[in-house]
């Protein structure tokens, strides 16, 4: 099975959740985010999903569009993101790329998937596309092994849920709040509900990220949930501590795996 | 092709041909399937369409008249000039027309709170003049940059008693106000109507924004055929992201010898890369939750528009003039800031309108097709702003002292 679906089954064996961890790319510098992610795998972030830096970043709050800028100022290309990807699969930990559309439709459908998976790139997470607009991406994603990971939001419907849930291939990414990325002081009870009825569509691990950023939180949720995604947090650990930083908030958000 | 074949568009999931459809998050899903319902309701409930009837006529000042502009004519190769005044609405632009409808709306799905972005300064003073009237709750996003190059709209905003937000990341102008407008509606959704100002944005929007404003065009065909007993040559309009272009192109398009043709803001020259010509120098891509063409680098990401309008400085365009543009039934020009410029001038001292400047990229286009045309072709512009929110730019541009 692939390794994605590895770093699942190993957290389960271990009677936890996995931990999923968000950089940009070229965030702080194309070494630097590296470094940072091997600190973060060292301090036990099983699963890494490495941000497209993009223009109009919609679905992200302050400190990821912060960091998003400073990558892109920093020079950051497609070709970086790719690279990145590379050299982060080559640590053995499962790469996950998540992008907004334009960049990958700029870069041709079919060349991106074709391109990350000659990379060593897992899955690719796109939050602002949703099945409907992705037959292309559905092709794409089929022929060159390449898995796709839809969103589902507090909002959704069961109809709506049901559809994503037969989409989505990897994982299953649930919203923890309405809103955008960023440090929140508490985490929605009506999470875990979306949790559950996702479960009734879809065998898939589901994940749950947005507004994730302390151990306590992450403990809450790996009650429930398969994976537990944490990004903004990370960027300001960053910003402080380099990977230092990153590699202590991995190490503490870790202990708060356990079930 | 028949004009129902074209008015027809979009298809169920908002798409015009290749164009439009609705990339957004899966959180505003649910609000958007809600609004495409209201909308849709309400397009066929005689009471909403008597409401939104009543509020065009005795609050906007419908309908707006049709002005032959012969003085500004004889700079035009001679052509009949005729001026769509939309500028006399209340407000001063065509833009009431669809924050009046989307009002309505507001108000029919139980929500308390709008919001807007703003370029100009236009939609954010219809909006906050429709929450004002409706007792809704108003906040106004706008780009830093735009708060100065508008300030007396910002004062008309605020006393209209809406919030402004100025925006300050990114470019600083219409997109940027956008993200932010579109951050808080995904967090506020509940409670929280966007009321996008343009046709542009995910389904329902290119669609039902445009429906709201096809009343120009309507009340256009009517005029000429009542005053003039033909139909135009020409329908001229200016492009940013589009709304009083398809707001009077959509009457015409069925006309096959009505030809239609949108402006867009050339800035310093297309070969000079700043402008904000979309169809004229971008290409296809995705921006704002929908495809279509945008201004984009080599990796996908937006390249700041210039233009010395704030309206028009704008990285994208409605899906449906792309659409438009790649059937060839509309045809889309650049213009310079010099030519509307100069065009801005020559009505006002020819016609004595001051029009936005927006609007003047249309003259302008309509100046060179009048040229092209002669004596005896007849072209309808859609005068879409008055430019008393221009006055301090103007008089800075032509080197004024005020």
């Amino acid at each position: 099975m692939s390794l994605l679906h590895d770093a699942f089954a190993r957290a389960k064996s271990e009677n936890r959740a996995a931990l999923i961890a968000y950089l940009p790319a070229g965030y702080p510098t194309e070494d630097g985010a590296v470094e940072c992610i091997t600190a973060m795998v060292e301090g036990g972030v099983d699963i890494v999903e490495i941000g497209f830096p993009y223009s109009d970043p919609v679905m992200d709050g302050p400190t990821i569009q912060d960091a998003v800028n400073i990558s892109l100022e920093g020079g950051t290309k497609s070709a970086t993101v790719i690279n990145t990807v590379k050299r982060v699969a080559d640590l053995g930990v499962p790469a996950l790329v998540m992008s907004y559309w334009n960049p990958i439709e700029r870069y041709g459908v079919d060349s991106f998937a074709t391109d990350f998976h000659a990379a060593g790139g897992v899955g690719v997470i796109t939050p602002d596309l949703t099945p409907e607009e992705a037959d292309d991406w559905i092709l794409a994603t089929n022929s060159h092994d390449v898995d796709r990971v839809f969103l589902v939001a507090l909002s959704s419907s069961d109809e709506r849920i049901a559809k994503v849930a037969n989409a989505t291939t990897g994982f299953i990414y649930a919203g923890a709040v309405m809103g955008v990325t960023g440090a929140r002081t508490s985490i929605s009870d009506a999470i875990e509900g979306l949790v559950a009825k996702v479960r009734r569509h879809s065998d898939l691990p589901v994940a749950v990220g947005l507004g994730v950023s302390t151990p306590e939180q992450a403990h809450e949720i790996a009650q429930y949930a398969d994976g537990v995604i944490v990004g903004s947090a990370f960027v300001t650990a960053i910003k402080k501590d380099g990977a230092a930083g990153a590699k202590a908030l991995a190490q503490a958000l870790s202990k708060g795996l356990a079930r | 092709m028949t004009a129902n074949d074209v008015v027809s568009v979009p298809d169920l999931r908002g798409h015009f041909g290749k164009f439009g459809g609705r990339f957004v998050p899966e959180a505003l899903m649910a609000a958007l399937d809600e609004l495409d319902e209201a909308f849709r309701k309400a397009s066929v409930d005689p009471s909403f369409l008597k409401q939104l009837r009543d509020l065009q006529v005795n609050y906007t000042g419908r309908p707006s008249p049709i002005t032959e502009a012969k003085r500004f004519a004889e700079h035009a190769g001679g052509a009949t000039i005729l001026l769509k005044r939309e500028d006399l609405n209340h407000t001063g632009s065509h833009k009431i027309n669809n924050v009046l409808g989307q009002g309505l709306l507001t108000q029919r799905m139980g929500k308390t709170r709008v919001i807007a972005e703003t370029g100009a300064g236009q939609h954010g003073v219809a909006t906050a003049t429709v929450a004002a009237l409706l007792g809704l709750e108003c906040v106004v996003y706008m780009g830093e940059e735009d708060t100065k190059r508008q300030a007396l709209n910002v004062a008309r905003m605020k006393l209209l008693g809406a919030t402004v937000v100025p925006v300050t990341i990114g470019s600083r102008t219409l997109k940027d106000a956008i993200n932010e407008a579109m951050r808080d509606w995904v967090a506020n959704v509940e409670t929280t109507h966007y009321m996008l100002g343009t046709v542009a944005g995910p389904a329902p929007f290119p669609e039902m924004v445009r429906d709201f404003h096809r009343i120009i065009g309507d009340e256009s065909r009517e005029q000429m055929l009542s005053r003039y007993g033909r139909l135009p040559d020409v329908v001229a309009a200016c492009v940013g992201g589009g709304s009083n272009a398809i707001g009077i192109f959509t009457a015409f398009i069925g006309d096959a010898d009505v030809r239609l043709l949108g402006l867009e803001a050339g800035g310093d020259g297309i070969e000079t890369g700043r402008h904000a010509s979309t169809i004229v120098g971008g290409a296809v891509g995705v921006l704002h939750g929908a495809r279509s063409y945008i201004m984009q680098d080599d990796d996908g990401q937006t390249i700041e528009s210039h233009s010395i309008s704030a309206g028009l400085d704008y990285p994208s365009v409605g899906p449906e003039h792309a659409y438009l543009a790649d059937i060839g039934r509309a045809e889309y020009r650049s213009v310079t800031d010099v030519e509307a410029m100069n065009a801005f001038k020559l009505l006002c001292e020819t016609e004595g309108i001051i029009p936005a400047i927006e609007t003047a990229h249309a003259l302008a286009g309509a100046i060179e097709i009048g040229k092209e045309l002669g004596e005896g072709a007849i072209i309808l512009i859609n005068l879409s702003g008055r430019g008393d929110k221009d006055v301090e730019t103007a008089a800075k541009y032509f080197g004024m002292n005020i």
